[in-house]
């Protein structure tokens, strides 16, 4: 397919923002299509998680530029939205976010598919940070949504995890569906674009 | 996910979350029964006097009950990310600040209208004000509950809006107080209660109507911010 | 109409009509109100039971009037803030929270002194003093959001949200404590009906009323431009007028 007749997902025109006098990043534009896998890069303070939380729509004071969003979104942030009280599984039925499977069989499916087999009927407080994170990550197996954000969603896995978790992205866009991530550690993975945040803050910083 | 499946969703999950940690529940309550106490050992023992004080006494025992619960409304949502996700679903979050205050209501207001009758007796009030009482708190709890959604949606952004949900919610909570403590004083002295329940149950409507849609535009602020 | 609108918008423009505005109104205001006051205070006649302690109503009252007011005009800012995402409105909102809250004080400070030779104590809990307290605390809590926002964005769409809550509210907070006690005067100036005030009492206070809708307004303006300078301090436009001024 080429790039004219896939469908957009998302598109951001003209972005700008700036954070206590400083201009992060200026006049970025960015599309998003059905198939595109996207990688912002960017060092700390960059303003990666906030220009994601801006494509998000959680961001809507304070910036420049538009976004339009067509598709139901998936949004992966640092917290995790796993409640300590609850089991995975009823994390998992009972999460707020939308266009997500709540049927048992694919609960499990999905518990299992992040390693988390077992541990579907304790309580999350048992479990360590890193399952924790595990049982938010087991929401891309559930997910029905076209567009995945997702910040740093390495952080606190180990390498076997890391691989499925690529292997579950590559399976996605494959499927049709758009990916716009954070990461800080290399995304080993044909067809990855790259979006890097240290140019527009160093073009700025020059003329400051 | 059709909106009132999702409505039932978070309904349930508060629920849950509250029955797993029971002292949440409790708190409420035991806070409710200590105020109480203060009343008698402040005010003197005389029982008619506390008598005459007791609906007063007992509408700003639950206004202040209702105060302290509602900060913890959104917070924890808030802290750990699954407030983001609810913004997030395209349900309308109209519904779903509904769903979260039904569900502190069920918390508050209904068990402390239900306990009400023991803490009656114990303040000397008339045993035949009791339904009245209990009605009023139903209806009027659910108000509080509502405003409070309110104070909390606005306030759950800032680290110290425990003090600052008071000044903004107080005011707003006066109507409730005047027209409950009217309800449960003209009940003791046999007059007609219906008009104070009815005014009670206008300002719930009026309630219901407006305040999940300034709780949803809170919300989005708190996020933002 | 959209033009209009949309030169509101911007804050240069603001600026420099708000500062022809004043160039006459706050003239004309302290003209005003010191006219009024001394007509109310010297020229009208004593009051047959109240004697000479009345007179204070050409403060408390007007107070109290623009007071009330103030916070719809809050509430209207704070509407026009949400719908049309107008930065000017949150700044108009900053702007009259403190004035309207300074009114509402005055009137119950005025009320208090009026009281003691009325009715032999400093303070009442009648409906309209109560209601006035009320009211305060409704300014306050408007003030006290705002300053607790870092994000003074987020904080002008927080305090929005609130005054319109608060403007649903205080029609139905009235109305309760007004039924609650009844102890003051029932109201005597309608502008529909009969007046049972004297008219030679009436105009002076109508046109101290008027005087501090003016004074409002010249706060509101005021305020208004210090908020937009400091704001705007980093823009080109405030750079262009400090070099002109100098």
């Amino acid at each position: 397919m080429t790039a004219a007749t896939r469908p957009v997902l998302l598109e951001a025109r003209d972005l700008g923002l700036a954070r206590g006098g400083r201009q992060l990043f200026e006049s970025l534009t960015l599309t998003c299509n059905s198939g595109d896998w996207i990688h912002l890069q960017g060092a700390n303070g960059t303003g990666k998680t906030s220009l994601l939380r801006i494509l998000a729509g959680l961001s809507r004071l304070g910036f420049e530029g538009e976004v339009s969003c067509m598709a139901e979104l998936l949004y992966l942030g640092h917290h995790s939205a796993v409640k300590p009280l609850l089991t995975p599984r009823e994390n998992l039925a009972m999460h707020l976010s939308g266009a997500i499977q709540r049927d048992a069989a694919a609960i499990d499916h999905a518990l299992a598919a992040v390693d988390l087999y077992g541990y579907e009927n304790r309580p999350c407080n048992s479990l360590s940070a890193g399952q924790q994170r595990r049982v938010n990550l087991a929401r891309l197996y559930l997910s029905e949504a076209p567009l995945w954000l997702l910040d740093e969603p390495y952080t606190a896995i180990d390498v076997g995890g890391v691989q499925r978790l690529e292997a579950r992205m590559a399976e996605h866009i494959a499927d049709g569906g758009g990916i716009i991530m954070t990461s800080h550690q290399r995304v080993s993975q044909p067809g990855v674009s790259t979006v890097s945040l240290d140019e527009a803050a160093s073009q700025h910083g020059a003329e400051s | 996910m059709n909106a009132t499946t999702f409505f039932m969703l978070i309904v349930r999950r508060q629920l849950l979350l509250a029955v797993r940690r029971p002292i949440e529940i409790a708190n409420p309550l035991l806070f409710f029964l200590m105020v109480i106490v203060l009343f008698p050992l402040g005010l003197g023992p005389a029982p008619a006097q506390l008598a005459t004080f007791a609906p007063g006494i007992f509408w700003i025992v639950v206004l202040l009950a209702n105060l302290l619960t509602a900060d913890t409304l959104f917070r924890s949502d808030f802290d750990d990310g699954s407030l983001e996700q609810l913004l997030l679903s395209r349900q309308p979050l109209y519904l779903s600040a509904l769903a979260a205050i039904t569900a502190h209501w069920l918390l508050t207001g209904v068990l402390l209208a239900l306990v009400s009758p023991v803490f009656a007796l114990m303040l000397n009030l008339a045993p035949s004000a009791i339904p009245t009482l209990m009605g009023a708190l139903l209806l009027g709890s659910a108000v509080l509950s509502l405003l409070g959604g309110v104070g909390a949606a606005l306030t759950v952004g800032l680290k110290r809006g425990g003090m600052l949900i008071s000044l903004l919610i107080l005011p707003l909570y006066l109507p409730v107080l005047i027209f409950g403590h009217g309800a449960v004083v003209a009940s003791v002295g046999g007059l007609p209660v219906a008009p104070y329940l009815a005014i009670l149950g206008a300002m719930l409507c009026l309630a219901i109507a407006l305040a999940p849609l300034a709780m949803a535009l809170g919300l989005r602020i708190s996020v933002d911010a | 109409m959209w033009s209009f609108f949309h030169k509101l918008g911007s804050p240069p423009w603001l600026y420099r009509i708000s500062g022809s505005i004043l160039r006459w109104l706050l003239p004309l205001t302290i003209v005003a109100l010191f006219a009024g006051a001394v007509w109310g205070l010297l020229f009208t006649p004593p009051d047959f039971r109240q004697g000479n302690s009345y007179r204070i109503i050409y403060i408390h009252v007007p107070a109290a009037v623009v007071a009330l007011a103030g916070y719809y005009v809050m509430a209207i800012a704070g509407a026009i803030s949400l719908i049309w995402k107008m930065k000017m409105a949150d700044v108009a909102l900053r702007a009259s929270a403190p004035i309207g809250a300074a009114l509402t004080f005055i009137a119950l400070v005025t009320g208090a002194i009026w009281g003691k030779p009325t009715w032999g104590t400093w303070w009442v809990w009648d409906a309209r003093i109560t209601s006035m307290l009320i009211l305060l605390f409704l300014y306050l809590g408007i003030i006290a959001l705002y300053e607790a926002y870092d994000n003074k964005e987020a904080a002008g769409k927080a305090c929005a949200v609130l005054a319109l809550v608060g403007t649903v509210n205080i029609p139905i907070i009235y109305k309760s404590v007004d039924w609650w006690y009844s102890l003051h005067q029932p109201a005597s100036i309608k502008f529909t009906g009969e007046s049972t005030i004297d008219p030679s009492m009436l105009y002076p206070l109508l046109f101290m009323i008027t005087a501090f809708y003016a004074l409002f307004t010249c706060c509101l303006l005021l305020n208004m431009r210090a908020e937009l300078l400091s704001r705007e301090r980093r823009t080109g436009w405030i750079a262009r007028l400090v070099a002109e001024s100098r």
